[in-house]
């Protein structure tokens, strides 16, 4: 369940050479680079919010430059779970089932000072930040997020697929 | 000719001490055992056809603890009444309204979860905002402030 970062399958063994350590970094790259420009985002939209995911999804931010243009809204079908808006804690088991429902690889981006802190609802209702339900891999914060705070964001997040090892490189390919 | 029927209502169902506009609202302090008549003479006599809301609030230390308030609207006349009764801390009841009002009834129910007022004669009574299991009434008074029930466990690192 915490494996947004699949780690390669150890390169020790009778299949261990220079040459295939070589081979699998460029292929971690070039695979990095691929996945990093098509990012599917399942929007999770509870809240406000949504009106800033609406204004930079729209023409004048354009996340289509990232590859995060087209919401999949069908959890099986995305890789980011952008978690948009306050979750309340009758909200976290669905939350946490779309969750579950994804493919690996996948990755969440809290989106909104609700989604990461809860913000300033610290009271019964509110879930105090969306990691404590699932692992989050950028923080966005704002309320709401400036876009430019939001493509930020979205930039981080693909520096970091860029640098992540990625399961289907392994020695066979 | 808002103040008219307010005069009316004022003498019809209020004595003296019970009934006052405050903030241009007319307010009804009635007990609860008669909250359900003078509503009823409300809608059905005066034209307050339209059911606003119901909450309550807490005054810790008082008695009677709660104050279950009510307001109507009249499409009609144009002018809004507030009822007021307060009920025991102990065994908070008050009269439902859902024979009188159907949209009483989910005004209610988030009442009962949110002060744990038990109105009698609403038979749907389940959580409507909060969820199963939730204990203790959370808009109260004593209930504390960041107490939380989680549904889903958390997870044990919390952070990227």
């Amino acid at each position: 369940m915490n494996g947004r970062v699949i780690p390669i399958e150890p390169a020790g063994g009778p299949g261990k050479s220079a040459a295939f350590e070589y081979l699998t970094t460029r292929k971690d790259e070039l695979i990095g680079w691929a996945r990093k420009f098509s990012i599917f985002p399942y929007p999770f939209v509870t809240a406000c919010c949504a009106m800033e995911f609406m204004a930079v999804s729209s023409t004048p931010y354009d996340t289509d430059r990232f590859g995060a243009a087209l919401p999949r809204f069908s959890p099986r079908q995305a890789d980011l779970l952008m978690v948009v808006g306050t979750v309340t804690h009758k909200q976290a088991p669905i939350l946490l089932k779309v969750y579950e429902q994804m493919c690996e690889p996948k990755w969440v981006m809290a989106f909104g000072v609700c989604a990461t802190s809860g913000g300033f609802y610290q009271n019964y209702a509110a879930v105090p930040g969306i990691d404590r339900i699932v692992p989050v891999d950028v923080y966005i914060p704002g309320c709401p997020p400036r876009p430019e705070t939001v493509i930020d964001g979205i930039m981080q997040l693909q520096d970091k697929i860029a640098r992540s090892q990625h399961l289907i490189v392994n020695d066979r390919f | 000719m808002g103040a008219e029927i307010l005069d009316r209502v004022m003498t019809r169902l209020a004595k003296g001490e019970e009934a006052r506009v405050t903030h241009g609202i007319l307010v009804l302090d009635l007990a609860p055992g008669a909250v359900a008549d003078a509503v009823r003479a409300l809608r059905d006599d005066f034209g307050f056809d339209m059911f606003l809301d119901v909450t309550a609030v807490d005054w810790p230390g008082r008695d009677p603890r709660f104050d279950v308030v009510w307001h109507f609207y009249s499409t009609k006349h144009k002018v809004r009444v507030r009822v007021k009764a307060g009920v025991p801390g102990a065994d908070p009841a008050a009269p439902s309204l859902t024979a009188l009002y159907g949209s009483a009834a989910f005004m209610e129910r988030e009442c009962h979860d949110m002060y744990g007022i038990r109105f009698e004669g609403n038979a749907d009574l389940r959580p409507i905002l909060l969820y199963e299991g939730f204990v203790g009434h959370p808009l109260r008074k004593d209930y504390p402030k960041r107490k939380e029930q989680p549904l889903v466990p958390y997870r044990e690192e919390a952070g990227p």
